[in-house]
């Protein structure tokens, strides 16, 4: 990728040519873009997934495709956008670039380590992609047992090794950022002084590296269950299934999290730019962040209400994942509060922040509604549900990546994409985003349950309104997709800081040399120092 | 100025930081390892405090004897790799090397050890998924603390084998002068594994062997 | 991560270590109900933390090392806890 190049001064971009010098890489900054055009593949096959169960949900009767082919659709639909997609979209390109960058590095701790977590991403991405090319898998991207261990007839052992490969690549950067961030601060950067982006990071390192590696010997006791028939989670040989579920969301309520943690660093990077205010709050959003992180490892038996879980547990875990949600309020009132009296101006990084908080917040709420047990159990496995967490990991999470992609855009490849488009784009995806899951918090609370290819009549006309919903929503991504690699060639010169946003990765150039800055930056103040009365420009 | 030349990698501002670095992250990446282990765990908590005279009975037929000698080897290499690091840090050459070859020699007695005993446990016909007969009540939850062994203990030898491994690259590292006082880093972080893996095996078998030993 | 001036202390928790290993061992052979697994389990965490603090020289390491030395085990104790609540108040 060689930029028609209207920079005078090297980069990391001109720095060498060719596939050898990408592909042995060591610097995080190019690491970053072999992870964006990676996760940007899967996104779009995950959603090519989506796009076929929304196809067949225009009508009620089973249609376009079978029961055990919708099956398998909505299972590799969920297993490619958590894992190849979400998981690593904002820590693995913007955290990659950045995270070193905001601290004043040359590079991460363990570059070498960096390199080896993207291949070992691909070769689990492309494994897992042959094993759902290659047949697929129809236990839900959950796994549960015992039809996962004994009864089904998919491809559940290489999906799950691929899965497994995949783990180590998340541990990898997460350790990675941790030791970083505690170790390679430039000089008078206190911890109080970092970037809000830098402490979401920090958090969502922490749950990646305590979850996973238990997402890991879960996937390897069902391969063996699965294997051996053993009894691990077979009520006929003594086993519970619900142990498997247990281990299983110890890993993936905190990968919720992980999810949306680095939204909410991006969002509060670009409100307090475009607002031209510092953060209201930093020290209460910077221990929210850990508040959720931590707290949020103790929730997982909201998943479990309607199991066969213990009532007296299931209390615990319902009065617990009340208790996760109050950080998360106080970041979206911070939010709002650094934006009373900002000098706001409409950027389409910013546009993305307003639609993550009103979206987040619609999502967070309903998961009040499910997180009260005598509610849960009418809407557990309803398109309610699913509604919920759409709000949240595609209205909060891929619109905090967007933002990001847009914010961050000119640092990483020193153009400007094209502000008209790119709001046009925004408001596409919004309309398209709301279209498609608002209908579903109606059709669950009817009582439509999920992961059935076939409905009642009666849900139609919600269901259709979702699939128009999900075609803009399809072509809304693509909008982006292709002026942002117009841009490559096309767009104008960024400059250093055409935001003129505070923050030491934009101290330096666009894109930025190799080592990162020219001399190491020492930090004497606090971070978000925006003079009032000033709008970014550009 | 007769320094020795202090390897450090081009992100780092120097050898402290580096080596600040390199110990941070072994330690997060065996808090992993501890999670990692801890699945298993869970497993064998939850079945256990299901079935306690199952699991019980099921493990009278392990050998404390060898278990208690193979814990008595581990404590040992964790002596012998601590002394190891020690030497290195002190830039004694041929010590380190000796220590380290004394270190994967233990370990090496560990995974012997280990095999008699799964050997023991084939011919008896107690491995889960290949060839479990069990004679007794309650087979269900005996095959459970019987996979749930190999499962545990497997994986730790899986674990030691690769600590072996690696202490081999290093003592030839060592042999060949690439370390010294003012840079041992790679010894140090190997040394905080194999504590790692020493440390769950002290809790593997008091967990494993020793479930109503009185009986 | 300091190393300590001499190896004497090496030894000196080595032989710790045999000593509760053979401590756990002969109480193993005592029955003491439901006490056998609060004991075992309580002289395999000094034998941890004999290692954790003298052999990966926890014992003078910063709070950070510190922390991130106790972090796994205090996630494993809450997933554990957990988990044992639902098994042991089912009904």
């Amino acid at each position: 990728m060689s930029p028609h190049s209207i920079t005078t001064h090297d980069h990391y971009l001109n720095a060498g040519y060719g596939v050898r010098s990408w592909l042995l890489t060591t610097d995080h900054k190019r690491i970053a873009i072999l992870y964006m055009i990676s996760i940007t593949f899967f996104f779009f096959i995950g959603g090519f997934f989506a796009f076929l169960m929304r196809m067949e949900l225009l009508t009620p009767d089973g249609d376009l495709v079978s029961a055990e082919t919708y099956n398998k659709l909505f299972s590799m639909h969920g297993i490619t956008m958590v894992w190849f997609f979400l998981i690593p979209s904002i820590p693995s390109v913007l955290g990659n670039f950045l995270v070193p960058l905001m601290v004043g590095a040359r590079d991460l701790a363990f570059p070498r380590l960096n390199l080896l977590s993207w291949y070992i991403y691909v070769a689990g991405g492309l494994f897992t992609l042959a094993a759902m090319i290659f047949g697929g898998v129809d236990t839900g991207w959950t796994f549960y047992t015992p039809f996962s261990s004994t009864y089904a007839h998919s491809n559940v052992i290489p999906v799950v090794i691929g899965i497994f490969i995949l783990g180590f690549s998340s541990i990898l950067t997460a350790l990675n950022f941790i030791v970083t961030i505690h170790t390679m601060r430039a000089p008078g950067l206190t911890w109080f002084r970092l970037p809000l982006f830098i402490w979401a990071m920090y958090a969502t390192s922490i749950i990646l590296v305590l979850a996973t590696p238990v997402l890991a010997i879960t996937l390897a006791m069902l391969g063996v269950e699965r294997i051996f028939g053993v009894g691990l989670f077979d009520p006929a040989l003594g086993g519970d299934p619900l142990l498997f579920q247990h281990l299983f969301w110890f890993y993936s309520h905190p990968a919720v999290y992980i999810m949306i943690l680095p939204a909410m660093g991006v969002v509060s990077e670009v409100i307090t730019c475009f607002a031209r205010k510092k953060v209201f709050g930093y020290k209460f959003m910077a221990f929210s962040l850990l508040a959720i992180a931590s707290v949020g490892f103790l929730v997982w038996g909201h998943h479990m209400f309607v199991s066969g879980q213990s009532a007296y547990a299931g209390m615990v875990f319902s009065a617990l994942s009340f208790i996760v949600a109050i950080p998360s309020a106080v970041k979206v009132f911070n939010w709002a509060a650094t934006l009373y009296k900002g000098s706001i101006s409409y950027h389409t990084p910013v546009l993305y922040g307003f639609g993550f908080i009103g979206l987040f917040t619609i999502g967070g709420l309903t998961g009040l509604f499910l997180a009260s047990i005598a509610v849960d159990v009418h809407v557990h496995d309803t398109y309610f549900v699913i509604a919920h967490f759409h709000y949240i990991m595609v209205g909060g999470a891929v619109m905090g990546y967007l933002g990001g992609i847009h914010y961050w855009w000119p640092k990483m490849t020193g153009r400007l994409y094209p502000e008209g488009w790119a709001k046009f784009a925004a408001l596409v995806l919004f309309v398209g985003f709301n279209l498609t899951f608002f209908p579903q918090f109606i059709l669950g609370y009817l009582g439509m349950p999920r992961r059935y290819h076939v409905y009642p009549p009666e849900f139609q006309v919600l269901n259709v309104l979702s699939s128009a919903g999900a075609t803009i929503l399809g072509i809304g991504y693509l909008i982006p997709f292709v002026y942002l690699i117009w841009s490559l060639r096309h767009g104008k010169n960024a400059g250093a800081n055409p935001w003129r946003a505070s923050g030491l990765e934009w101290q330096t150039t666009s894109p930025p040399p190799v080592n990162n800055f020219e001399e190491t930056p020492v930090v004497t103040g606090e971070p978000y120092t925006y003079a009032e009365e000033e709008s970014p420009g550009g | 100025m007769g320094e020795h030349r202090i390897p450090v990698a081009h992100q780092f501002d120097d050898s402290v930081q580096q080596r600040s670095a390199a110990t941070l992250g072994m330690w997060i990446f065996l808090a992993t390892e501890v999670l990692f282990f801890g699945g298993m765990v869970l497993a064998y908590a939850v079945y256990r405090v299901l079935n306690p005279e199952a699991f019980a009975r099921a493990s009278r037929v392990q050998n404390i004897l060898l278990g208690g000698i193979n814990t008595a080897v581990l404590l040992t290499s964790s002596c012998t790799m601590a002394l190891a690091v020690h030497a290195a840090q002190h830039g004694q050459r041929r010590r380190s090397v000796i220590c380290l070859l004394s270190t994967m020699f233990l370990g090496l007695a560990f995974l012997v050890i280990k095999g008699v005993e799964y050997a023991e446990k084939l011919h008896e016909h107690l491995v889960p998924g290949i060839d479990f007969r069990y004679a007794g009540a309650d087979a269900g939850a005996a095959q459970l603390y019987f996979i749930l062994y190999f499962l545990l203990t497997g994986f730790h030898a899986l674990h030691l084998t690769i600590g072996i491994g690696l202490l081999a690259v290093l003592a030839v590292r060592s042999a060949l002068g690439y370390f010294s006082a003012e840079y041992s880093n790679p010894v140090e972080v190997a040394g905080l594994y194999w504590h790692f893996v020493d440390i769950v095996w002290i809790f593997l078998y008091p967990l494993i062997y020793l479930i109503q030993a009185y009986r | 991560m300091k190393a300590p001036a001499s190896t004497a202390v090496y030894f000196r928790v080595t032989g710790g270590l045999f000593l509760l290993l053979a401590l756990t061992v002969s109480l193993a052979f005592v029955d003491m109900g439901p006490l056998n697994i609060v004991v075992a389990m309580t002289i395999a965490v000094v034998k941890a933390l004999l290692v954790v603090l003298y052999f990966m020289h926890v014992k003078s390491a910063d709070g950070v090392t510190r922390a991130a030395a106790c972090a796994g085990v205090l996630w494993l104790i809450v997933m554990v806890a957990l988990t044992l609540s639902d098994f042991l108040t089912r009904t």
